[in-house]
């Protein structure tokens, strides 16, 4: 709340503050995207927190339970599984609390490699254009044009399969969009005149880069690193589909809505509509803040 | 232009060179080959078939008359898997495919996905704005593998308006179902960018003026704002064209529409080497197209742009 | 590696009987025939090839014996009827075989079907040039000089089987094989048309170019979606044949084809979605079925020194195998009738007298007891906790079993198990190096009868991936291939197994489909699952 009346001050206050600080105050006095805040913080807390409630392994099986899931299995508090149970009678709640673990690790560090890797990458490539670009963008071509699905096996297998081989995996891919997106975007703002104004006063190509080029990115970055991050989820539930994924008994977000897609029609759906709960919950949070953080950071808004 | 234009298309290339190079490697360093199998063949009849299929020579030979052969006589090779069938024909049989409903789904995405996005923008935070946040999120949450099944029970075994799948040469009901499932997270993406950039637009200053000048909203968005709005969009376009023709391995597998994406997971798990190398050759292909085509949009819409 | 005492019966009968009448189901009384003869059934992915030479899997299979006939057929219930042939007389202790060739075998383009036809696709099938993955098969049959052909020794031209007229056909084997006619069911075997492949190369196959002598002919085919076969109207035995029109489609998700069985898009489905199979009995008890499947599904132990230690330890085996529940992996994960197995080969091949072992006999109980003792006994258990690694390629059904099997370790023995699945080729790959301390493994037989099974025992089997060695069981095996009965022998293997436990036999197929319940004529006693569209026909409902 103070930060929220300082930033209400800060409307009336003279320049002189930082444009990140003025963004911040700008961030809280969104209340959609604070809300959306709020429920991230319980997201990871369910993640964090969430096992010591649960009352199952998320590995055991319960054999009371398997064999008659569809009815043994429901959601119940007597039984103890909160959520239900999965088609193997090991308890959903302790599952998702895993699952979301995995999730939210892969989706951030995917993004983050994503964001900064292809952000700098492409201001670059755009920036000094010519045959840097030239170079640059031919090598994010030719990266593009390899089916990433045949990538992705071939170092899973080559290298064995590991959470760590996923992000490495991910990141490789996913900073490609990004530097384009980048990239682009330079093309527009290399021309803008406070660019202009600052080569003609000497300033280096690194520190324009820094200073002028990247913070402008930051808008469309955001926005689309806000996309990033469910694309990694979704990713690496493409990945989990296809049986290239976390390794049994841990699974992820991606992994139990495809297993719980594959088993809807029979009427357990209980096992998509829990780990799906969360995924929208958090992918709605992740927009939100996106969207609050493009209007803080919106410098023309001032 | 028409000079640069040429100039990149024959760096075009080298970058497909080196890709079939990268792809050669990479394929022949993975564990198992094609002729892997539960049985395990009497050597004889491996010795056979990598005769047969000039497996038996050093690597860079093989990459060589590969790369020969294409050159020489268009010739991709024959599908290590099916038996009876060559690459070209393969590809030359599911591209179309994958390319019609491909195409589809970006035209239904572009046009939805983009509609979406300028009315929320233009109604900013109006329920019109949440409205079309609302479908954009919720078309991204549904992964296509879940849509995929949702509208097979739905329209094929509930309705029975459609059929469950297959092509038969594009007919219209064989359509409906794998552009629906193609084209929504597309959609919201575009929705979203869209969103972003048209208020990013229409903050900015000669906007501002025009609607100081009183000129109508319509005219200003369309007339004024909508070209530099598109501009991320555009450059979105190109990774989404090709991420829609990788992403039909989905549309594939629950539609058996045969279009060419099951073989981007296929070819690679059959070690059907020269499918890989197809499939990998025309990805590139069109990646490079696609971005050529990208940054000449880019050249129109902002004048200001060089080459 | 023999069949006599499976076979001799059916071949005496044949060799006797000159062109009785083939089998083909008939309408029985109170059946009418529906108006539309039409057969659409699921395929999980494409058929490789349509080339019955270079064939070398089930589903390929399946459509080659509806558009091609070789010498014999099987019927319903697995035996020997007239194919091509009507009959055989054997010699030589089995070594000669002389078909007689029916001379009203006809090509779908109208020309004679003849014993050339034959010599023609058996050295097709052998060439090295040809690259076969099957010209082992013929390898198999030892036909005179096949090995030799196979290495490049020999041209194809010297291999042991010649037309003596345009319908006797003379084969030549270098060992006594006792089942060399039921052989010729499989797709390897099977007349080519040498002028159309001469003609049009690799694409003899496509519709429109190709030419086949089975009761259909294929007449549509999409790659990855679809392909129909027709009724050939040359085929001999046209008049009995009521299924007009078979339509293959391909539909890679379990479930998705399951959807669009229900929708009334296709009229056979295999297999079901795990655990699927009982609600779908209750719901639809005239479609839903489960049959036995000659196929079995095991674990194997890494007998080398690429495994931990402990495995080396018969009582850790022991204990392993005895803590596997079987009973809850066939009724609370599989639920699809198929049966709980305590012996390698499954119970119902033909011939086999299959031991019970002690274990079998126990409750769960008893052997959760008693793998707890032994495990202890040789010094892990709770305490001293084993870790070890389970391998199993990727897939649903196998993730559950491998899931479930590594609970009962963890819960009953204190194993903890590391779980990795690898997409198919990798797994063999690892498999193949030994680089697993457990590892899934399945077998499907060749044939009907147990060595099929038993072979991969052998220390020198290239499938034998846990490098078992035993030279009691070798030598038991190499005795069996010239036994009259070799049943004996295959007993006292499977006693030697349970004793050694290089293995964890975990459950015997069943092969659980959908049936449109309108289609009549389906060989559900064939326990090798070798299906004729040509046997079936659609009743009016």
């Amino acid at each position: 709340m103070a930060v929220l009346i300082g930033g209400r001050r800060a409307r009336s206050m003279p320049a002189g503050r930082s444009l990140w600080s003025d963004a911040r105050h700008r961030f809280f006095k969104n209340r959609a995207a604070v809300a959306s805040l709020a429920v991230l913080v319980l997201v990871a807390c369910f993640a964090a927190f969430g096992g010591l409630a649960a009352q199952w392994s998320n590995e055991d099986i319960d054999w009371a339970v398997l064999g008659d899931v569809a009815t043994m299995g429901r959601p119940s508090l007597e039984t103890g599984h909160w959520f239900g149970t999965d088609e193997l009678g090991r308890d959903l709640f302790a599952r998702v609390v895993q699952g979301t673990q995995i999730s939210l690790m892969v989706g951030i560090v995917g993004a983050l490699i994503s964001v900064v890797v292809g952000t700098v990458y492409g201001a670059i490539a755009g920036y000094f254009g010519g045959r840097l670009d030239s170079v640059m963008m031919r090598i994010v071509d030719i990266l593009m044009s390899v089916p990433y699905m045949f990538v992705l096996i071939l170092l899973l297998v080559i290298f064995g399969r590991s959470v760590f081989m996923l992000f490495v995996g991910i990141g490789l891919i996913s900073w490609l969009d990004m530097a384009r997106i980048a990239r682009g975007q330079t093309l527009t703002i290399k021309h803008r005149e406070y660019v202009e104004a600052a080569l003609a006063i000497g300033v280096g190509p690194f520190t324009i880069i820094r200073r002028h080029i990247i913070p402008n990115l930051l808008g469309v970055v955001i926005v689309y690193a806000t996309l990033l991050v469910p694309n990694m989820i979704i990713y690496e539930s493409f990945i989990s589909f296809l049986g290239l994924g976390v390794q049994e008994p841990m699974t992820s977000w991606g992994a139990l809505i495809s297993d719980g897609a594959s088993t809807m029609q029979y009427g357990t759906l209980w096992q998509i509509g829990f780990p799906l709960f969360f995924f929208t919950v958090t992918l709605f949070a992740f927009f939100f803040i996106g969207d609050g953080l493009r209007d803080a950071l919106d410098p023309k808004d001032r | 232009m028409v000079f640069y234009v040429i100039r990149r298309l024959l760096v075009a290339i080298p970058t497909i060179l080196v890709l079939i190079v990268l792809s050669f490697l990479m394929m022949h360093y993975a564990p198992g080959g094609p002729w892997t199998s539960e049985r395990a063949f009497p050597q004889a009849v491996i010795d056979a078939l990598n005769a047969k299929y000039g497996l038996d020579e050093p690597l860079w030979k093989q990459v060589a008359s590969y790369v020969w052969n294409i050159v020489a006589h268009f010739d991709f090779g024959p599908s290590l898997y099916y038996k009876d069938r060559s690459v070209s024909e393969l590809i030359a049989q599911g591209f179309p495919v994958t390319l019609t409903y491909g195409f589809w789904s970006f035209v239904v995405a572009v046009l939805v996905g983009g509609s979406l996005g300028i009315a929320a923008a233009v109604w900013h935070n109006s329920w019109l704005d949440y409205l079309a946040v609302g479908i954009s999120i919720g078309a991204q949450v549904l992964p296509n593998f879940v849509m995929a099944p949702i509208l097979v029970l739905v329209f094929t075994l509930w309705l029975g308006w459609l059929p469950g799948g297959g092509w038969q040469g594009g007919a219209l009901p064989y359509v409906v179902m794998p552009v629906i499932a193609l084209s929504t997270s597309f959609m919201a993406s575009i929705a979203r960018i869209t969103r972003s950039s048209m208020l990013e637009v229409l903050n900015a200053g000669f906007i501002r003026t025009a609607r100081a000048k009183g000129l109508p909203m319509r005219r200003i968005v369309l007339r004024h704002a909508l070209k530099p709005a598109l501009l991320p969009v555009i450059s979105y376009l190109g990774p989404a064209f090709v991420g829609m023709i990788t992403g039909s391995v989905v549309i594939d597998i629950y539609f058996s529409t045969g279009g060419i994406g099951q073989y981007f997971v296929n070819s690679a798990l059959n070690r059907d080497y020269f499918v890989i190398m197809g499939v990998t050759i025309l990805t590139g292909a069109l990646t490079v197209l696609f971005n050529l085509v990208v940054d000449i949009l880019y050249a129109w819409i902002d004048p200001k742009i060089r080459y | 590696m023999t069949l006599n005492t499976v076979l001799r019966a059916t071949a005496a009968t044949l060799v006797l009987g000159t062109g009785a009448a083939a089998f083909a189901a008939d309408p029985q009384p109170g059946e009418t025939l529906a108006d539309s003869q039409t057969f659409a059934y699921r395929l999980l992915d494409e058929v490789p090839t349509m080339d019955p030479q270079l064939n070398e899997d089930v589903s390929g299979s399946n459509v080659q014996r509806d558009l091609f006939e070789g010498l014999m057929n099987q019927d319903a219930e697995g035996n020997l009827v007239p194919g091509v042939a009507t009959g055989y007389t054997t010699s030589d202790e089995n070594r000669t075989y002389v078909f007689t060739l029916r001379e009203d075998a006809k090509w779908s383009n109208g020309e004679p079907v003849t014993a050339g036809d034959f010599v023609y696709a058996w050295r097709r099938a052998i060439d090295p040039a040809t690259a076969s993955p099957y010209a082992w098969f013929v390898e198999m049959t030892t036909m005179a000089n096949a090995s030799k052909i196979l290495a490049g020794e020999l041209p194809p031209e010297e291999l042991g089987v010649e037309a003596v007229d345009d319908h006797t056909l003379k084969v030549t084997l270098e060992e006594s094989i006792p089942y060399f006619a039921a052989m010729t069911t499989t797709s390897t075997l099977f007349p080519a048309p040498q002028a159309v492949i001469e003609e049009y190369g690799s694409e003899w196959t496509r519709p429109g170019n190709i030419v086949s002598n089975g009761a259909y002919v294929l007449s549509e085919h999409v790659p990855n979606e679809y392909h129909k076969r027709v009724k050939n109207p040359e085929y001999w035995d046209a008049d009995n044949v009521h299924i007009t029109e078979v339509t293959g489609l391909v539909i890679n998700d379990v479930n998705q084809a399951l959807t669009r069985y229900l929708a009334g898009e296709l009229d056979m489905i295999e297999p079901l979605p795990v655990g699927q199979f009982p609600e779908l009995k209750e719901k639809y008890p005239d479609q839903a079925t489960s049959v036995p499947r000659l196929c079995n599904y095991y674990y194997t132990f890494n007998m080398t020194d690429t495994a931990n230690p402990a495995i080396a330890d018969e009582r850790v085996r022991r204990a392993m195998s005895y803590a596997i529940d079987r009973d809850v992996i066939v009724n609370a994960v599989l639920k699809g009738g198929q049966a709980p197995a305590y012996i390698f080969t499954p119970p119902f091949t033909a011939g086999f007298d299959a031991p019970a072992p002690a274990y079998e006999g126990m409750t769960q109980k008893e052997r959760d007891a008693e793998a707890v003792r032994l495990i202890e006994e040789a010094g892990y258990g709770k305490d001293n906790p084993l870790t070890l690694r389970l391998i199993y390629n990727t897939d649903e059904n196998h993730k559950k079993i491998a899931t479930v099997m590594a609970q009962m370790w963890k819960q009953k023995l204190g194993i903890s198990v590391t779980m990795q699945n690898f997409e198919w080729k990798t797994f063999l790959e690892i498999r193949k190096n030994q680089e697993f301390d457990v590892a899934r493994g399945a077998w499907c037989g060749d044939y009907n009868e147990a060595s099929t099974f038993l072979q991969l025992m052998v220390s020198d089997n290239s499938q034998n991936d846990g490098r078992y060695a035993n030279e009691q069981v070798d030598a038991l095996m190499l005795e069996s291939k010239t036994m009259e009965d070799p049943n004996p022998n295959y007993a006292e293997v499977e006693t030697i197994l349970e004793e050694d436990v290089p293995v964890i036999p975990v459950y015997h197929y069943a092969n659980v489909f959908m049936l449109n319940s309108a289609i009549k004529g389906w060989p559900y006693e064939n326990v090798e699952n070798n299906w004729y569209s040509k046997d079936f026909y659609k009743v009016a409902e």
